[in-house]
């Protein structure tokens, strides 16, 4: 294999200012997530504690094996929504090994507006379930939620991606043969009640959980009965007597044990179907990604640097290194798992194109997973591009990439805009997993070319009607365009409405990516049938 | 001199016995128990006959079969070690008559000296003096409470058949008299089948000062010196040295003299101990004769340099003694300490249980250690909870019990509690160093004997910390290489977080406090939050398992037994026991025998003095449960009614099982 020999110099005013911007990027998500990471405020969390409940994630490491990680997802799901009340969506949702095996977790955070289902705690919900769905994970639902927050409940409740998703993913995911195990640590009510009641075990606490479809409001305004929740669907209720729940926890700390007695009886292996090798850490220090990548995204730099600080022994093997160079293709591996990296090293052309679509081909061809580093302004435009075929070209990348069904992993370094973010499996491409980089930007263009396409449109109609636009008009006209591409390009934009898995530590991509691709060799690698390449 | 001779005995005496009958060309034959079958003296002995289950009352008491096996196996003489059979008159009869050699006294001179009360009479009419007390045969209450009002409280009262503690009590005042007499006899009927007593006044300091004798079969009687045995608990040996501290050769002599005269007065054969009591005065009283070999024989094997099983042997097949009384020298001063499985911080309640660990200290000229364990061998109910002794020689005094302290913190023992530390305490007082011994020594030093529990300190906490966190990852780390999956970034222990700090809390609990400890993950090492500091922690575990641990710059390598939840740490010659608790394990165990009374060991449930229903107050004693052949009453913890009695008189109880529920 053949090692990537980095030739950055770290003493250079370049890179401590490129350093020093990246650094103070990540030291403002890491502010913002433990912000995020105190869910409903300190009189919810005390009122939650002296009910003698753990925390989401106190639940959520008790509940994990000693020493795991956990990849959370979404951590900044709804972040500046519903304003800003709603915490991470108040669902936290992540990937971390119990009894030895990884699984997805799904905690409902009853300290965030009781644990209610926003329209994006839905969606992070079901992301989370798709996530499991695809790479075979068994789910553990930590059940403490009010139900669909209903003054949102058109955006909750009827359509197809909406709160009844949730029941039809844990009835096929179980139908899959992917594990369902709830623990009932709250309020169960009315919808949520078929979280447990889906589920192939469930366990309730105590004195904590309950579960009924109508609660006791909705009992009296109906009948005019007055119950108390306890009697109406408590543990010894559904343990006892209606046998919805199947395991009887004193405290939460107890259910969490038993869910993970109950994974340690699910008789699953784990057998990825590729070839390991022993990881090597990567030759270089990870944290010099935060001097390699500038501060301005209209800047170049070599990818090549990066993946010397992502991949084992900062080993590439790459393909068709002298063809198509403004795309990197190679073969490498991230903790011992196999990858093949399909990296930016500036703009698209048709070239760059065919050699992506080939080597998708090839990755796919031997199952083996991809990872698409982007950091793309798009693919070239201009007369001889387009009579060159960079349309077709670009379809059969995008083809390619599409249809790959090998697992797909994309982390945005830089930017995404347009075309760019399909070829290099954007967000509608599948990827198991896809992460920003507190630096991306998201958009269907960069903000100044919008802004520039946007007032060239306008001039050429004022210009047509025979008007002038003066220079500080049209500045004025750019700006908010910008503003606006700024604002909605944003990582923490782009993450709030779930664009993506989550935003990351740059220097810990390797980590990041090692964890996915770990989890998503639960699943077997499915053979690929492309479409039509079009030549 | 014989050929083969069986050793009817097990533990470290059978061991013992085994090494110098090979030494000597003997063929050795064991006997044992099923609990015995993997026992050392089993397979340290040439042959071995499995004699029946495992009680003693089945099997090592069973003379019949004892015998049958010495026929059947062609021993010509049976040693009888000590306890079990080794003072058995009949037993030693019936060898006799079976042509089979007893290798100890004979029979009338084992009868002489079992019953306490005829001894003594034997032992006035050869002028060896007594202490004042009553013999008598009329063992009508009324006789003895007006003999023991007459002579004087405190007051002793003794098994006439007894040896050992059992069947004895120390009564203060005349009011004790009848519950104590009850105790003694109740003990005396279980371990000797007869509740015949005898009482004696207590002196207040005297010291136990034994004299070794040896004597053969052509009429010669040597003594082999004294022996200072004064360190006792609940009247039993902890702590033995020769020679007597502060003995002169006058006394020595005198005392020599006495004890010989005594074994001529029996016509004795064989190894012998003659016990004194030795008060403050140099007065020094006669208390009883041993007819066998001791328990702490070898501190006079170290410092005359004799074997005294060879002697043994030599006298059991005719020979004369092998050295005459002028040629027998003190060389040096020699200690034992008995290691025993027992919880001095419970008044010494014998201790069960499995060594999963044992590591015992280095052996040579000057270390010595006899046992019959080795690592991983339970000590159960059914026998005596010795597990070792620890023999150790000096020029002198002082140099004997450097080499006693250092060693004692060398020897290692976890999975079964003992008294090494206890004993680490006691050798390490400047009472004990100032030789100023009595028989009350213990009871007196209690105060500094059993300290308060300490509070673990902070280094203690966070080896106990990094040893979970390394057992843990490296448990995981294991799993994962058996795995498909051998180097998954998910098994490698980093407990990596999203963007935030991660961390895990260890909690821990001790009898008498518990805590956590917050670790946080760093880079190959921990970062943990302590009771009153932080400390940077990193390590790794050793092949032979002890942790390597750097606190905060600070490296040692530090024993850590781990069985379970349960740490034992052994650091600068201290232990520290302390539990890991996880609390969904805990959560999971089900709910605890919460309101219950639980046995404090295994063993048999011996009298229940209350009925369900009963109004009970607390500090009653509502139950007695009988183990290793002590009594350990259960007290009512609380006021309450008797809800269930869950065990009948003569019922086995397990250690830590529920006996009855006061509600």
């Amino acid at each position: 294999m053949s090692v990537i020999k980095s030739s950055i110099n770290r003493k250079s005013e370049q890179f401590r200012e490129y350093q020093a911007s990246m650094q103070a990027l990540v030291a403002d998500l890491r502010e913002r997530v433990a912000t995020i990471a105190e869910g409903g405020g300190e009189r919810a969390r005390d009122r939650h504690l002296s009910r003698g409940k753990l925390l989401p994630r106190e639940r959520i490491r008790v509940l994990l094996d000693t020493g795991s990680p956990f990849l959370e997802l979404s951590q900044f799901a709804a972040y500046d929504m519903y304003k800003n009340e709603v915490p991470a969506a108040g669902v936290i949702t992540g990937i971390g090994r119990v009894s030895g095996q990884e699984c997805m977790i799904i905690a409902n955070d009853a300290t965030v507006k009781g644990g209610s289902y926003f329209p994006m705690t839905v969606k992070k919900h079901i992301r989370a379930q798709e996530i499991a769905r695809e790479n075979r994970l068994p789910c553990i639902y930590l059940v403490d939620s009010g139900g669909a927050n209903l003054p949102t409940q058109d955006e909750v409740f009827p359509d197809r991606e909406h709160f009844g998703r949730i029941f039809y993913n844990q009835a096929n995911m179980s139908a899959q043969g992917i594990p369902q195990i709830a623990v009932v640590m709250g309020s169960c009510t009315a919808g949520g009640a078929y979280v447990p009641a889906m589920s192939d075990e469930s366990i309730i606490v105590k004195e904590q959980g309950t579960i009924f479809l109508g609660g006791p409001p909705l009992v009296k305004a109906a009948t005019g009965a007055v119950v108390t929740a306890e009697e109406l669907g408590g543990a010894d209720v559904h343990s006892r007597i209606s046998g919805v729940t199947d395991h009887y926890a004193m405290n939460d700390s107890h259910a969490l044990g038993l869910a993970r007695r109950v994974v340690k009886t699910l008789n699953r292996t784990k057998q990825p179907e590729v070839t390991l090798r022993q990881p090597v850490e990567p030759l270089y220090p990870k944290e010099d990604i935060y001097g390699i990548v500038p501060n301005d995204l209209r800047k170049p730099f070599d990818i090549r640097e990066v993946i010397a600080r992502v991949v084992d022994g900062s080993e590439l093997d790459e393909f068709k290194k002298l063809y198509g160079t403004t795309l990197i293709c190679g073969f490498a591996h991230i903790h011992g798992y196999p990858v093949g990296i399909i990296a930016n090293n500036g703009i698209l052309f048709s070239e760059s194109a065919q050699k992506g679509a080939h080597f998708v081909e090839l990755c796919a061809q031997r199952g083996i997973p991809l990872v698409f580093l982007q950091n793309v302004t798009g693919f070239m435009v201009g007369k001889k591009y387009e009579a060159g075929g960079i349309a077709k070209d670009g379809a059969k990348m995008v083809t390619a990439v599409a249809c790959a069904k090998v697992p797909k992993f994309t982390v945005i370094v830089g930017g995404s805009f347009g075309a760019g973010n399909y070829a290099m499996c954007g967000r509608a491409y599948g990827s198991r997993f896809l992460w920003m980089w507190p630096n991306a930007r998201v958009s269907v263009m960069g903000g100044d070319q919008a802004a520039n396409v946007l007032s060239q449109i306008k001039r050429d109609a004022m210009e047509a009607r025979g008007e002038n636009w003066s220079a500080e008009d049209e500045e004025a006209f750019k700006t908010p365009v910008k503003d606006q591409y700024e604002h909605q390009g944003h990582p923490y934009y782009a993450s709030a409405r779930l664009w993506d898995d989550g935003i990351i530590d740059p220097a810990e991509t390797r980590t990041v990516l090692g964890l996915g691709l770990s989890a998503a060799l639960n699943a077997p690698v499915e053979k690929t049938t492309f479409g039509i390449f079009r030549m | 001199m014989f050929d083969k001779i069986l050793i009817a005995n097990r533990g470290e005496i059978a061991c013992r016995v085994a090494r110098t009958a090979r030494r000597m060309g003997i063929t050795t034959v064991a006997v044992y128990s099923e609990a015995d079958a993997d026992a050392m003296h089993v397979s340290l002995c040439d042959e071995a006959y499995l004699i029946g289950p495992a009680p003693a009352k089945e099997s090592y008491l069973r003379a019949d079969k004892i015998l049958e096996v010495a026929k059947a196996s062609g021993a010509q003489a049976v040693h009888p070690g000590y306890g079990f059979l080794s003072e058995n008159a009949e037993f030693a009869e019936a060898c006799q008559a079976a042509g089979i050699a007893f290798i100890g006294p004979p029979s009338s001179a084992i009868v002489a000296m079992g019953s306490k009360s005829e001894a003594k009479i034997i032992m006035t009419k050869a002028n060896v003096p007594l202490v004042p007390g009553y013999h008598g045969e009329d063992q009508s209450l009324a006789t003895l409470k007006s003999e023991a009002d007459k002579m004087g409280y405190p007051l002793l009262i003794k098994a006439t058949a007894g040896g050992g503690g059992k069947g004895m009590r120390v009564v203060s005042s005349s009011a004790d008299f009848e519950t104590g007499l009850n105790a003694a006899k109740r003990e005396a009927i279980s371990s000797f089948g007869d509740d015949k007593v005898l009482l004696e006044r207590y002196l207040l300091s005297p010291r136990h000062v034994e004299l070794q004798v040896f004597a053969d079969t052509q009429g010669n009687a040597v003594h082999l010196f004294e022996r200072d045995c004064s360190v006792q608990r609940r009247h039993q040996k902890v702590l033995e040295e020769a020679p007597a501290p502060g003995m002169t050769p006058e006394l020595r002599a005198e005392m020599g003299e006495a004890a010989t005269n005594a074994a001529k007065a029996i016509g004795y054969v064989g190894a012998g101990t003659v016990e004194f009591l030795l008060d403050s005065d140099g007065k020094f009283y006669f208390m009883e004769m041993n007819t066998r070999l001791q328990v702490e024989h070898p501190v006079t094997e170290m410092i005359s340099g004799q074997d005294l099983v060879e002697w043994q042997l030599k006298v059991a097949s005719g020979e004369p003694l092998p050295m005459a009384q002028s040629e027998l020298q003190i060389n040096g001063h020699a200690f034992e300490a008995r290691v025993y499985a027992e919880n001095p911080a419970k008044d010494f309640l014998p201790a069960t249980g499995k060594l999963r660990y044992l590591q015992t200290p280095e052996q040579g000229p000057c270390v010595r250690v006899d046992t019959g364990v080795e690592q991983g061998d339970e000590v159960s109910i059914h026998y005596d909870p010795m597990i070792a002794k620890l023999i150790v020689w000096g020029e002198d005094r002082a140099s004997a019990l450097h080499k006693l302290r250092a060693a004692l913190a060398d020897y290692r023992i976890v999975g079964v509690t003992t008294n090494l530390e206890f004993l680490s305490t006691l050798c390490a007082l400047p009472a004990f160093s100032n030789a100023e011994l009595d028989t009350g020594f213990i009871e007196k030093h209690e105060a500094e004997l059993f300290p308060v529990v300490e509070s673990l300190s902070d280094d203690i906490l966070a080896i106990a910390a990094l040893h979970g966190l390394l057992v843990e990852q490296k448990r995981t780390l294991q799993e994962q290489a058996d795995s498909h999956d051998p180097f998954s970034p998910w098994g490698i222990g980093s407990g990596w977080r999203m963007n935030q700090d991660s961390f895990h809390a260890l909690h821990w609990s001790t009898e008498s406090a518990q805590g956590s400890v917050v670790a946080h993950y760093r880079d190959g090492a921990y970062l943990l939050e302590l009771p009153t500091s932080e400390c940077l922690v990193s390590g790794e575990i050793l092949e032979n398992g002890d942790l390597l641990a750097d606190l905060s710059g600070r490296r040692f390598k530090v024993a850590v037994i781990r069985h379970d939840q349960e740490l034992t740490i052994l650091h600068q010659g201290r232990s520290w026991q302390l539990t890991l608790t996880d609390p969904r394990l805990d959560a999971l165990e089900g709910e605890a025998a919460s309101g219950s009374l639980v046995a404090p060991m295994t063993g048999n449930v011996i009298a229940i003095n209350v009925a369900e229903g009963d109004e009970v107050k607390q500090g009653d004693a509502v139950m007695i449960v009988e183990a290793m052949k002590m009594e350990h009453t259960i007290s009512a913890p609380s006021d309450g009614i008797v809800k269930e009695i869950r065990f009948a008189v003569g019922d086995q109880v397990e250690d830590g099982e529920a006996l009855l529920v006061i509600e």
